[in-house]
């Protein structure tokens, strides 16, 4: 156990080409993921919080569903999507990044849109009657509200982060775990677990939660200037 | 000038009589004030001017038109600012207007500067105190140059001395062209303020006159009680 733990911190401090190769692309697959589903969470979560249509209801209930996705069920389905008899087979995107992306986005999405019209109802609730003496449009009450929820909606952001990075299944299907090409630190971990190799899956489990607990520290201390520069 | 014509206003929600039969005419320069006691319907009317509440019964003219226009701003007692500065707080109200980045900027500040806010612009809106929000949700109705601007109870929550400010600014915002209808608990404030006065009770409009006229010589008993300090409403709600 000793010399397991002792072996992963030596493969971190001579930044091992394998474990700096590994956690370089899962930094990429969840900063592209993150990005993605940024821009299409954010926005599609403030609009069912703010706009009044028919079914409005059950897209929240299934928005809100969607967060707790199986990420193989979701995995599955892409691959069949990207797969040579699929739809999108001829793009010859399975075992890429690009379709680890793909797959986790699928997943990341409903979260930051759940949380983000969560955040973005509550914050309505207080705004609705000023912006509607203010004549506000649609586009410029989401767009408000989204303003003014930042700090709380990183939150949102970070819980997409933190799936997309802690995520095993769908990239290991649609990815294909190929060493120096799609393989991540949750997908590293699991193989090498298998295989034996203790050390390097010790060494990424390390990287892995030093990276969640930035992040969250991150996140915390922004809030906290926030709470004090604008109340 | 900005007419709005109320006939026959009637708000009943569930069954709970707010206003009935209200007929108001709102068509001459100047600042009219709304006085009445607590629950008369002050700020439903209000808000049913603004557009942001639909009567139950009766009609209402905008300028020639059923819809509320652009032309109208208001100001609620408790403005939400949002977590941001005081300009971008000020030049909230300017974005349906489509103006260029420029023009907004120009017009916010000028705004900020008459209010007496301009050197607080980089400021967080929220760490403001209550008369200064108060003036920066009027500078944020002001840069939107209505036609009519409508204030619910602006100084309720205010000292003297900030009420006095915010007083001198709706002065000048009426100074500046724009018709003023607003709801006010404070009798001297409204002696001070307004040119003429209606007064609502139980969700009717009991009487409606020139200032001096009303306070000198109120028409209806209602007024006249009002005027002194009794509360036959209450008494009647206790029996």
């Amino acid at each position: 156990m000793l010399n397991t733990l002792l072996e992963a911190f030596s493969l971190l401090s001579r930044l091992d080409s394998q474990v700096v190769a590994i956690v370089w692309l899962s930094f990429k697959v969840a900063l592209a993921t993150v990005t993605l589903a940024t821009l299409i969470g954010l926005p599609f979560g403030a609009l069912v919080a703010v706009a009044s249509f028919p079914g409005r209801g059950a897209v929240t209930v299934f928005l809100n569903a969607m967060m707790g996705l199986p990420s193989v069920v979701v995995g599955v389905i892409v691959y069949l999507i990207l797969s040579r008899s699929g739809p999108f087979g001829d793009m010859g995107l399975l075992y890429s990044p690009t379709a680890m992306v793909m797959a986790q986005t699928v997943l990341v999405v409903p979260l930051i849109a759940a949380l983000t019209r969560q955040i973005v109802e509550d914050a309505w609730r207080t705004y609705a009657t000023e912006f509607r003496s203010m004549h506000f449009s649609l586009r410029h009450s989401v767009a408000a509200l989204l303003y003014d929820c930042r700090y709380s909606l990183v939150v949102a952001v970070l819980a997409g982060a933190g799936r997309s990075l802690s995520e095993v299944g769908a990239v290991m299907i649609v990815g294909g775990n190929i060493e120096g090409y799609t393989r991540v630190m949750t997908t590293a971990i699991a193989l090498e677990t298998a295989k034996g190799d203790l050390p390097l899956s010790l060494a990424l489990g390390m990287v892995l939660l030093t990276l969640v607990l930035l992040l969250n520290t991150g996140a915390y201390h922004l809030r906290l200037w926030a709470m004090r520069k604008y109340g | 000038m900005f007419p709005i014509q109320l006939s026959n206003i009637r708000f009943t929600p569930d069954g709970r009589t707010v206003l009935t039969g209200v007929d108001l005419d709102i068509d001459a320069e100047g600042i009219t004030v709304i006085i009445g006691p607590n629950g008369a319907g002050k700020t439903v009317l209000l808000r049913i001017m603004a557009g942001l509440q639909t009567p139950h019964d009766g009609a209402i003219n905008w300028n020639g038109d059923d819809n509320p226009a652009t032309g109208i701003a208001m100001v609620f007692q408790h403005p939400v600012l949002l977590r941001s500065s005081v300009f971008h707080n000020a030049g909230l109200g300017l974005k349906p207007f489509g103006l260029s980045r420029a023009e907004a900027k120009r017009r916010t500040l000028q705004t900020l500067e008459r209010v007496g806010l301009a050197h607080r612009a980089e400021d967080s809106a929220r760490l403001l105190s209550g008369g200064e929000r108060q003036r920066l949700a009027l500078a944020r109705a002001w840069a939107m140059r209505p036609q009519l601007l409508l204030l619910d109870e602006p100084t309720a929550a205010l000292d003297p001395s900030a009420t006095d400010v915010v007083e001198g600014i709706v002065r000048e915002i009426r100074t500046d062209g724009t018709r003023i209808v607003m709801t006010t608990h404070n009798l001297g404030q409204a002696m001070r303020i307004s040119d003429d006065i209606v007064f609502l009770a139980n969700g009717r409009v009991i009487e409606r006159a020139p200032t001096s006229r009303f306070f000198a010589r109120p028409q209806s008993n209602e007024a006249k009680l009002f005027i002194q300090g009794e509360l036959p409403w209450r008494i009647s709600f206790d029996n």
